[in-house]
């Protein structure tokens, strides 16, 4: 019964934060293009899936995902080794973008452009390779940057200082990377964070600053994700550098 | 039956996604941490309904959300649609004539990334870790908007063409500025809520309205200018957090009483006037 009345709520939740998405593809669609929908039954047959879909992702947050990542953050920070924690978060951040579905397309799309460019030769061959370069690259620089977060979450380094010195990189070295590499350079810092990762990353900032003390969890648990979106547009304007 | 064959390979997809992350996790339990976690039926039902919710949520999108808003970027960017907008509007490359677009752009920005998963996640962190100081709602908000903002602009910056790199970096100043500025606690939030933003809701259906205007522009390229909306909406969500927590600030200021906040009103007076 209990259970029922959670759903309950959660369903209404999710509709809440479904309902803007709906309003403004029926609104463009009839106001605008004036045109009706084209398939309106499997229409509403898909809403009703990413409705309960929602629903059941933020359910399963607060039960598997925030409490896992949270309770491995704890036991690490009670085994005290230091080596071993860099080498859990430098391995969730590799490991999780090098499989990235999205990376794998932006990789693939920025082989094209530099074939087109003239900065590889335009063959199968040397375009897979240059792809699969930016994708370790990538995932490179986001296990780096889950390694320095945590670094920073342990000493508590100032992360505006770090974030903003980061910036100013990024903009001198825009000044010297190739025009082609800039845009993918860009879009990289955006999608190297799955719907899977960010939470689990959140629970282990959070998780590592709650179990240190003199740490907060609100301002020094959060910033992992800022470094991981921050490290991809160094790295791969470096990678465009080198090539 | 079509429906189960793709439930098959949303799941495939899904379980291939998640693999890697579990790898490691169940790595470093098993030969490092070597302790049983605390409620094991609990996390394994808990992952089970983040599988089958993430699963449900792509198909659902995928036949609901995704094809109308893909023929819906193809459509307003097409240029018979554009030319109505006014006699030889595209000829000159009229950026007013592409007002529908900066609708769409800012609409869309806004309604996906209410909804993205991702984000709902670490609002709610956010929302619990300050025992309710900050609101899950009204950040959700601010991020919306900071995406809205910055798809708009990201469009506009395709239609007019000018370089990508100078919009990012005077974006990057103003981050700087108000890093400064903001209060302390929102400023570590404010960084992650730019990386979250774009996962799976917004992207696809954005990546499409930027390769579709480049596409119809006269003189675009769209593999060189369709790049760059997904880092303008990564952007501009700090922007907009840190002006929001600055707002609710002052306003606390200078009212004296906390009072009932209305974070999504005062948010929307703080963005209307760039």
């Amino acid at each position: 019964m209990t259970w029922l009345r959670l759903m309950l709520r959660l369903v209404t939740g999710s509709a809440r934060d479904l309902a803007p998405i709906v309003l403004v593809i029926a609104f463009m669609q009839l106001a605008v293009l004036r045109q009706p929908f084209p398939d309106l039954g499997s229409a509403l047959v898909g809403l009703v899936m990413v409705l309960f879909g929602l629903t059941f992702f933020v359910r399963g947050l607060d039960l598997g995902l925030f409490p896992l990542g949270e309770s491995m953050a704890h036991a690490f920070a009670q085994k005290g080794s230091l080596p071993w924690l860099l080498a859990f978060a430098f391995a969730l951040g590799f490991g999780t973008t090098a499989a990235e579905p999205a990376l794998i397309l932006i990789a693939e799309e920025a082989s094209q452009v530099a074939a087109q460019a003239g900065v590889i030769a335009d063959t199968g061959a040397a375009r897979s390779s240059y792809a699969l370069g930016l994708r370790v690259t990538v995932a490179l620089a986001v296990g780096v940057a889950l390694v320095v977060g945590v670094l920073r979450i342990l000493s508590g380094w100032p992360l505006h200082l770090m974030i903003a010195g980061g910036y100013v990189l990024v903009v001198v070295m825009t000044a010297f990377a190739p025009d082609e590499i800039i845009g993918v350079a860009y879009d990289s810092g955006g999608i190297t964070t799955s719907t899977i990762t960010v939470p689990l990353v959140t629970a282990l900032g959070v998780g590592l600053a709650s179990s240190i003390e003199g740490r907060n969890p609100v301002t020094d648990g959060f910033g992992l994700i800022a470094f991981a979106s921050l490290t991809p547009m160094i790295f791969v304007m470096a990678y465009g550098l080198l090539i | 039956m079509p429906l189960f064959m793709e439930l098959l390979e949303v799941l495939g997809a899904t379980l291939r996604d998640v693999l890697p992350i579990a790898a490691v996790l169940v790595t470093f339990q098993l030969f490092v941490l070597r302790r049983p976690l605390p409620h094991p039926r609990r996390l394994l039902v808990g992952w089970i309904y983040v599988l089958a919710g993430l699963v449900l949520f792509l198909m659902g999108l995928e036949q609901a959300i995704f094809p109308l808003g893909r023929t819906m970027a193809a459509q307003l960017t097409a240029p018979s649609f554009l030319a109505a907008g006014g006699e030889g509007a595209l000829a000159a490359v009229d950026p007013l004539a592409y007002g529908w677009v900066y609708v769409f752009a800012f609409a869309i920005g806004f309604s996906t990334t209410l909804a993205e998963p991702a984000l709902i996640a670490v609002a709610l962190k956010a929302n619990e870790l300050s025992a309710g100081a900050i609101s899950a709602w009204g950040l959700r908000v601010a991020v919306a908007l900071g995406v809205a903002v910055g798809i708009s602009l990201g469009v506009y910056r395709i239609v007019v063409g000018v370089p990508l790199q100078y919009f990012i970096m005077a974006g990057y100043v103003v981050v700087v500025i108000q890093t400064f500025f903001a209060p302390k606690r929102i400023v570590p939030l404010a960084y992650d809520s730019g990386g979250v933003t774009t996962s799976t809701v917004t992207v696809p259906l954005v990546t499409g309205l930027g390769l579709g205007l480049a596409e119809s522009v006269p003189g675009r390229n769209p593999i060189i200018d369709g790049f760059g909306l997904v880092a303008f909406a990564s952007l501009f969500p700090m922007i907009s957090v840190m002006a929001y927590a600055q707002a609710s600030e002052w306003r606390s200021a200078r009212g004296g009483s906390p009072g009932t906040p209305d974070p999504a009103s005062r948010v929307a007076s703080e963005e209307v006037q760039p």
